[in-house]
């Protein structure tokens, strides 16, 4: 294919034009970066906060015990947010199930996502790891069962909340065409309505799932030793809050995939719109 | 007679969108509802698919009486397919998915033998090419024609298509028209709400027009277009014209 003058002459404007906005980016970046660290190490206290909230030495002393407490983290995430994903998700077809037989049930569901969105976690937590023990039942599991069934009913009602919105935002003419199709209420649900749903809600959920890998931490409060739990350790007995610091970059990199796929879903999710599907 | 409304009503609150309406179809009869915008052509049409609850009258499909509360709408739209303005595919499957969806999940048949029918059904439409698509890479025409592969798969004894054409563009009603045209051939049973006036001469065996929600005139083609009895239909006709529809 030729091209024209005219047009490589565009090509030519385009390329020098782009190169201008990068320079002009860096250098403003470079401005701004500077200016930031002359305020923040140029105030008269720098001097102490850099001992005793980055101090390297502590920060390498208190790793692995910080460590230790965020594989609990990452373990109880992936267990509950599962669990919660699964909860959220039954309770929200729960809640579109329609017929007088059902009303115990649509009751339920919906007294369960207001009560549960209501209630601070750490009272659900304080009420599961410390009120269902003192019942004194047979068999009554561990603080880390009882500390994660606090998260996944709590984090279930949210879900459950953004689920139903996925489910509601599915046009009636899919329905429409999916009965004409001699299709059941329940056959149209699971292969007409929730797939649509749930890939329209895949940013939310994704982002709730944020949440709770930050929430996972509060079933220390009941006892179990998480990254925060363990950096709160090192930090009384060092006398310095490094391992504060260690804690939270550990958190933003275990942040950082899922955030990440939220954003390529929430992208993705925007193209198809804009396709016009 | 296989479909038959006998004093059909159907109210929206307070206002009467079906009024004491009835209607006979034959086996291989097309027929053409015609009318306003308004008129009750796509509230009939889905009034015979269950889709909505009449308030009086009677429908009867086959001599059963599908209007009958303690009959299972699920079983009575098997027999019944439906093709919608706006096509309604579902967006997350492919063309082929959409078509197997119903054959495999209500009709029960094995995945492999639904396909090879839906094979057929494409290629016949010239579609083959489109099975492994998603329905927003086809154009307008396509997706439509994909629409009734999919109602016509489970083998109705009776096909409801609603304004099929009126979201297509111009050069794309041909297509869908011709097909239409050759399940005529086929023997297929067909109530169309339409636009078309060409069209419905052509093709339909009766021409109902609809006022108000009532038949103000029914009969072939040739009278009810060509000759209105009615006042009303010749008014609803000369607007048409003046648009440059006929």
């Amino acid at each position: 294919m030729t091209i024209s003058d005219i047009q490589r002459g565009r090509i030519a404007y385009r390329r020098g034009k782009a190169i201008r906005s990068v320079l002009l980016a860096a250098g403003s970046t470079a401005v701004v970066g500077v200016l930031l660290v002359f305020a923040v190490t140029g105030s008269p206290g720098w001097d102490r906060v850099k001992g005793s909230f980055f101090s390297w030495k502590i920060a390498k002393q208190s790793l692995p015990a910080v460590l230790d407490g965020l594989w609990l983290n990452i373990r109880m995430l992936v267990v509950c947010a599962l669990l919660a994903l699964a909860l959220g998700l039954v309770i929200a077809v729960l809640r579109t199930l329609r017929g007088p037989v059902f009303f115990p049930v649509r009751a339920m569901a919906t007294l369960y996502t207001y009560a549960f969105r209501g209630v601070p976690l750490i009272i659900v937590i304080y009420l599961f790891a410390f009120g269902i023990p003192g019942l004194r039942l047979q068999g009554t599991p561990n603080v880390y069962v009882l500390g994660g069934a606090a998260l996944v009913v709590t984090y279930g009602a949210y879900l459950a909340e953004v689920f139903r919105a996925g489910i509601e935002s599915v046009h009636p003419s899919q329905l429409a065409a999916a009965r004409s199709l001699g299709l059941t209420y329940r056959q149209t649900m699971r292969h007409v309505v929730l797939p649509q749903a749930v890939r329209r809600v895949a940013p939310p959920l994704l982002n709730d799932t944020v949440a709770l890998q930050k929430d996972v931490g509060l079933v220390s409060l009941a006892g179990p030793i998480d990254a925060v739990r363990a950096a709160q350790i090192a930090t009384a007995e060092n006398f310095n809050y490094t391992p504060y610091i260690v804690a939270a970059v550990l958190f933003v990199l275990l942040a950082l995939p899922l955030i990440a796929v939220t954003d390529w879903a929430t992208l993705r999710a925007a193209r198809r719109q804009n396709a016009g599907s | 007679m296989l479909l038959e409304a006998k004093n059909v009503r159907k109210l929206f609150g307070t206002t009467v969108v079906l009024d004491d309406l009835s209607l006979d179809v034959d086996e291989h009869q097309v027929v053409a509802l015609i009318g306003a915008s308004g008129s009750g052509k796509s509230t009939l049409l889905r009034c015979v698919n269950l889709l909505e609850q009449i308030d009086d009258g009677v429908i009867t499909l086959d001599g059963e009486d599908i209007t009958d509360p303690r009959a299972d709408p699920d079983r009575v739209r098997q027999r019944i397919g439906m093709v919608f303005q706006s096509f309604n595919l579902f967006p997350h499957m492919t063309v082929l998915e959409n078509i197997t969806l119903a054959p495999v999940r209500v009709h029960k048949r094995a995945l492999p033998e639904a396909k090879a029918q839906a094979m057929e059904w494409l290629t016949r439409v010239g579609l083959a090419d489109k099975a492994g698509s998603y329905p927003d890479r086809l154009s307008g025409g396509q997706q439509q024609r994909a629409a009734i592969v999919r109602a016509l798969v489970n083998s109705p004894r009776l096909l409801l298509l609603d304004e099929v054409t009126s979201a297509l563009d111009p050069e794309l009603v041909g297509e869908v028209l011709t097909m239409i045209r050759d399940l005529k051939g086929d023997g297929m049973t067909m109530v169309l709400a339409t636009h078309e006036m060409g069209f419905a001469r052509q093709v339909a065996d009766q021409v109902v027009f609809l006022d108000g929600g009532r038949v103000l005139e029914a009969g072939p083609p040739a009278q009810v277009l060509g000759d209105p009895v009615q006042a009303r239909t010749r008014q609803f006709l000369a607007r048409i014209i003046e648009a440059g529809r006929l």
